[in-house]
């Protein structure tokens, strides 16, 4: 008795390969994942052709949250822009408030005083915990394990009290100034980001317990969506997503800003380049940003929060403006014409929770950028996703997706 | 100086290679058409393995060359950026070589540029736009582009006969808020430009 056995055979072999009378002809499926799709984070869409479950071909479609926030910047001052920085990345806005600082800084060659340069730091690593605690949360929830997402959501509500007490906002926070920042820390606040630390640890304990070694997690993430080192160089890949496949760039530690050299922490690297390797990198950098924020307040030097001696670029405080004849021009000319700036062109990036996010600036002197160019590590973070889906199944698409762990709001700008 | 040795080395490749104004990292002026060559000498002898950033500038509408792009490189080993522009020689229609050839990210971002600010990247496999929808027909980061937009045809021509529906220009009450340089000093305040009344005008009875 012979066993009848079927095959598919590829349609350009002509059919040779098949040992049973029928071949399949195999047609090839447009699908339109998104633009509001659970797993696409926001507004994008994927144009995926499908064979079967097997993704042949994505073209990603971008611009639906594009606004024209370089178009904008080329039309208001540079203090006015720090609004807008919330709206890059809007999971980490007080690390773009003070990464678009920096580059305005950098332009001005001013130098900021060290107890602004460490609250920078603490902001920009509680940024760095709060994005990534989102990002896990959904990306645990894309692939199923929905308890995560539970717990890191919580989590990151403590943080944005924290936010709130510090800025007056739990999301815009709009909290960098040029030469500065917009006030200094509230009494005990720094007490209780430690307390919000002692309480973090455990928690990602919990959540590796949940996830580390769960079968059904490593099912679905382990050798899926592997990029390798080449090609995350070669596809401009920064942030989480490059040290997951093994390239050890980290600008706080490569190129220093803001006293980052002061405090020690490593650089988790993946191996495989694969999602659980993304997945097991951000976990170890939470645990490391505690470390940093824990130095940082350990350290935190006195002082002044802001450049005092940048008259013509930093407004000045409001108690000064209304007895002084002197800060009330001062801020006058700061509001109607911006800050004093020489003309120049520098370019600074900054390590964010999702990557190198890069501001070049073409000043001609005045207080208005001619132009700003803002690189979105995002942007290219998701230009990867047209080779690395393809041979992927459609199930492991929302895997990828939340691996990169990408915001709309900085892609499309 | 790294500076220096970068330029001593590049000129040998391109000889009309020259130093740019930069306030921070090495910054050098290159013929257009040299880029490619320049890119993939600092890439393979230097060390720049990343392209960080693929940008333009428009000069102005005046302004002959009319466009420049810039690109960004950053070298993982000594940590450090170059920064490399060329002038786009024809202002009506810029263009300028395509580094997809060396770089993958180039693809998006010269995908941007081009949907900005109309550069035809040449060798590139896949220029269409990346932000608007492909029949927008103005490229916004352009200096004559106005902050508002133009009024256009929608993207659907079937959606666009049934309803009569044009994308608009935005309403631009409340922005933006840079002052004027004019006479009167109420205008030179950042403030909405409601202009149906002010000091030579009188406010319209309602």
């Amino acid at each position: 008795m012979s066993t009848e056995t079927t095959e598919y055979a590829a349609p350009d072999s002509g059919g040779k390969a098949a040992t049973a009378a029928q071949v399949f002809e195999t047609e090839h499926l447009e699908v339109s994942m998104g633009p509001s799709h659970p797993s696409t984070h926001g507004v994008l869409r994927l144009n995926l052709e499908l064979d079967g479950e097997i993704v042949k071909m994505c073209d990603p479609v971008l611009g639906y949250l594009h606004r024209g926030d370089e178009k904008i910047a080329e039309n208001m001052t540079y203090n006015q822009f720090v609004p807008y920085t919330d709206r890059l990345d809007y999971l980490a806005p007080l690390a773009n408030n003070a990464a678009y600082a920096m580059a305005v800084e950098k332009l001005a060659n001013l130098e900021v005083p060290e107890r602004c340069q460490a609250i920078r730091v603490v902001t920009s690593e509680l940024a760095r915990i709060s994005a990534h605690l989102l990002g896990l949360g959904a990306y645990t929830m894309d692939v199923g394990a929905l308890t995560v997402f539970m717990i890191t959501f919580s989590e990151r509500e403590k943080l944005y009290t924290l936010f709130e007490e510090l800025t007056g906002a739990r999301f815009t926070t709009s909290y960098s100034r040029i030469g500065g920042v917009t006030r200094d820390m509230p009494e005990g606040w720094t007490n209780r980001v430690l307390t919000f630390c002692e309480e973090l640890l455990p928690l990602l304990d919990d959540v590796e317990s949940l996830l580390t070694r769960n079968r059904i997690w490593f099912d679905r993430t382990a050798d899926i969506g592997i990029i390798s080192k080449e090609d995350a160089i070669a596809y401009g890949l920064t942030g989480p997503n490059l040290r997951g496949s093994g390239v050890d760039v980290d600008l706080r530690r490569d190129v220093p800003y803001s006293g980052y050299e002061q405090y020690e922490f490593e650089v988790p690297l993946g191996e495989n380049g694969d999602c659980y390797d993304r997945y097991a990198v951000r976990m170890e950098e939470m645990r490391q940003s505690v470390r940093i924020v824990r130095q940082a307040i350990k350290k935190m030097p006195g002082g002044p929060f802001y450049a005092e001696d940048a008259k013509k670029i930093y407004a000045p405080r409001k108690d000064k403006i209304l007895t002084s004849m002197e800060e009330l021009i001062q801020n006058f000319m700061i509001t109607t014409e911006g800050p004093d700036m020489p003309a120049g062109e520098v370019y600074f990036e900054a390590e964010n929770p999702k990557g190198a996010l890069g501001f070049y600036i073409v000043s001609k002197g005045g207080g208005v950028p001619y132009r700003m160019k803002i690189r979105g590590p995002s942007f290219n973070n998701l230009s990867i996703l047209e080779k690395v889906s393809v041979g992927a199944m459609i199930s492991d698409i929302s895997a990828i997706l939340g691996s990169l762990d990408f915001v709309m709001g900085e892609c499309d700008r | 100086m790294i500076a220096q040795d970068l330029k001593s080395a590049l000129k040998e490749t391109c000889p009309e290679l020259d130093d740019r104004d930069s306030t921070d990292w090495p910054a050098f002026n290159c013929p257009v058409g040299s880029i490619p060559n320049v890119v993939k000498e600092l890439r393979d002898d230097h060390g720049f393995d990343a392209l960080m950033d693929a940008t333009a500038i428009d000069n102005g509408v005046e302004a002959s060359p009319r466009f420049t792009v810039v690109y960004h490189l950053y070298s993982p080993e000594n940590h450090t950026y170059v920064r490399l522009a060329g002038d786009c020689l024809d202002d009506e229609a810029p263009s300028a070589p395509s580094l997809v050839d060396l770089f993958k990210s180039a693809n998006w971002m010269e995908r941007e540029t081009y949907d900005m600010f109309g550069i035809i990247y040449e060798g590139h496999p896949d220029l269409r736009r990346i932000l608007m929808w492909d029949e927008y027909p103005h490229h916004p980061l352009r200096k004559d582009f106005p902050l508002a937009g133009h009024e256009n045809e929608l993207w659907d021509p079937e959606i666009a006969e049934n309803t009569g529906v044009k994308v608009k220009p935005a309403p631009m009450a409340g922005g933006p808020f840079v002052a004027q340089q004019s006479v009167f000093e109420s205008k030179r305040e950042p403030a909405a430009k409601d202009e149906s009344w002010s000091e030579e005008k009188a406010k319209p009875d309602q």
